[in-house]
């Protein structure tokens, strides 16, 4: 069991599968199949329809296809205050679930180790979320935050708000909407790795006159990069593509507007195809250049 | 072993932290018993009858049902399909192994946006009709991945000397695999089964792309959350919620009495 201790900071280390077998393929390819016609073929599609031109036909607006690269200029154009909307949102909530989940992780990890029933009790409570409906959660939130409900009662209360003061359609709300979402993604990860730490390299630090300050910076959070790097990866990636928080019908309003809703009303409302196919794969394309350049450079490039 | 009194701020901020989580959730169920007018938003006093009636509201009831079928048909596609690469990947040795990992892990770092957009683009392209068909082969497609991450775990950990241990008594292929590499997987197979269940029937931004007409449980509440959200969504949110609590617990506590059991017998 010592050698697990070593697998925590690089991938796991799979024992090297060594038989070839006709099996093998038998056992891939549906499921490969299924996801090339399902994922791939639909990004080919969508990177076609990216470049496909309008034209006034006697049926109405007819999309044909073309190479209009100038549908990228235009949709960047038009909705770059969105994008950047996008990102600083997306960018801020994994931060603050990143400071929120990981005490959860380390409770769960570390300090409950030795107390399976609590230790369980809290993994119960983080995964719970997921069974419960999350449009409905963000409603809950939305009416807690509205204009005469409790929250917003509290902080008039305590004069911090005053009579023109709302919470419901700020950044704010959006940001804290993504950040509750989230934060059952972020901490499940640590949590794994975390549990994986070998508790002898903390008391071995103790024993070396480490503060506890600085063991948990030297030993503590290397150790759990993986977990880290994967966290706000699940954090990152959806919370930059969502709409719902960012919706005016849940914790948004028109001026908090995230490229998801763009997208969203560009495709499905006012059926502008070509300008929602080039928005989405823009915020594809910039969201596999950042996680490219993050794995490198946290060092986790085993991690896929 | 004793918590040490260093370790009592985390406690309570994770105890905090806790509490806020289950915030939205213990709102949410105690307005399914609100006695609700057309708008569930103040309370206005205790009932059961949202619960008892549900179905009075045939609205909910039918996109609950869709969204029970879609659920369960793309689990047990996904769940089956899933598995089998599992085991291929941990077991076998082959060629393009690093462009399967990818192929594996793009649908995971795909925004659900994208996702949608695209599989809306490729059905429009080929002339498809949108419908229950149509959002099940989306839920499909991204619960495969999952189900690959959670099996392949569960697969890495089987000690292959019990499957040596079945051929050398001389098992057949199908007898060691369905007597002794199926039930040591099951674990691993059935989290993976009730994750993809919870993804399929609570993803609202894919299936929003390729439902058309048809409404699913996560869509009828987006839909209404513009005039109102009655009380009979949340009796189904709150409900489902038990019965996913119920399981998992349940699943816990089979675990725990059949590690005990081994313990014994191992003894």
């Amino acid at each position: 069991m010592a050698f697990a201790a070593f697998s925590t900071n690089a991938a796991p280390v799979e024992a090297a599968p060594k038989k070839r077998s006709w099996i093998a393929p038998f056992l891939l390819l549906p499921g490969l199949a299924y996801l090339s016609l399902f994922f791939l073929v639909p990004l080919i599609a969508l990177l076609l329809t990216s470049f496909q031109a309008t034209e006034f036909g006697p049926l109405g607006k007819e999309f044909v296809y073309a190479f209009q690269w100038e549908n990228y200029v235009q949709a960047i154009n038009e909705y770059m205050p969105h994008i950047g909307r996008s990102f600083f949102y997306s960018i801020t909530a994994t931060i603050f679930a990143l400071l929120i989940g990981y005490p959860l992780a380390y409770l769960m990890g570390v300090t409950l180790r030795d107390f399976p029933m609590w230790k369980s009790l809290v993994l119960m409570l983080v995964i719970a979320p997921f069974f419960f409906s999350f449009l409905l959660r963000a409603l809950a939130w939305k009416q807690l935050f509205a204009d005469s409900g409790p929250v917003v009662g509290v902080l008039n209360m305590l004069g911090l708000f005053g009579p023109g003061d709302y919470l419901n359609g700020t950044d704010f709300s959006v940001i804290f909407g993504l950040t509750y979402t989230f934060i059952p993604f972020m901490t499940l990860p640590i949590y794994t790795s975390l549990d994986r730490l070998d508790i002898r390299y903390l008391e071995a630090a103790g024993d070396l006159y480490g503060k506890p300050a600085t063991n948990f910076w030297k030993v503590t959070i290397p150790l759990s990069m993986p977990g880290i790097v994967s966290g706000t990866l699940l954090t990152f990636i959806p919370a930059s593509g969502d709409y719902i928080n960012a919706s005016n019908m849940f914790l948004g309003s028109p001026s908090t507007a995230m490229i998801g809703n763009v997208i969203e009303s560009n495709y499905l409302i006012t059926q502008n195809f070509p300008i929602a196919a080039a928005l989405s794969i823009a915020l594809m394309a910039v969201i596999l250049v950042a996680v490219s350049i993050y794995i490198r450079r946290s060092g986790t490039e085993d991690l896929l | 072993m004793k918590i040490k009194t260093s370790q009592l701020p985390l406690i309570i901020v994770s105890g905090l932290i806790l509490i806020w989580m289950m915030i939205p959730i213990v709102y949410t169920i105690i307005f399914s018993f609100n006695e609700s007018a057309k708008t569930n938003i103040s309370w206005r006093g205790f009932t059961l009858d949202n619960w008892l009636k549900v179905c009075d509201n045939a609205e909910v009831c039918g996109a609950f049902i869709n969204s029970i079928t879609v659920a369960v048909v793309s689990t047990i596609i996904a769940t089956a399909l899933g598995t089998m690469i599992a085991v291929a990947l941990v077991r076998y040795r082959f060629k393009f192994r690093s462009a399967v990992s990818l192929l594996l892990f793009m649908p995971m770092a795909t925004p659900e946006v994208v996702l949608g957009a695209g599989l809306a683009s490729q059905f429009f392209a080929a002339g498809v009709e949108k419908g229950l068909v149509t959002i099940i082969i989306a839920h499909t497609m991204f619960c495969i991945s999952y189900v690959v991450v959670a099996v392949k775990a569960r697969v890495a950990s089987l000690d292959p000397a019990l499957e040596e241990a079945g051929r050398d008594l001389y098992g057949s292929p199908q007898a060691v695999f369905w007597r002794i590499t199926f039930p040591l997987l099951l674990p691993g197979i059935v989290a993976a089964a009730l994750l993809s269940f919870a993804l399929s029937f609570d993803d609202f931004i894919i299936t929003n792309f390729n439902s058309g007409q048809v409404s699913t449980f996560p869509k009828f509440v987006y839909v209404a959350a513009a005039r109102g959200v009655p009380a009979e969504a949340n009796v189904i949110a709150s409900g489902v919620f038990f019965v996913a609590l119920i399981l998992v617990l349940s699943v816990q506590i089979f675990g725990y009495f059949r590690r005990k059991k081994l313990a014994k017998v191992s003894a």
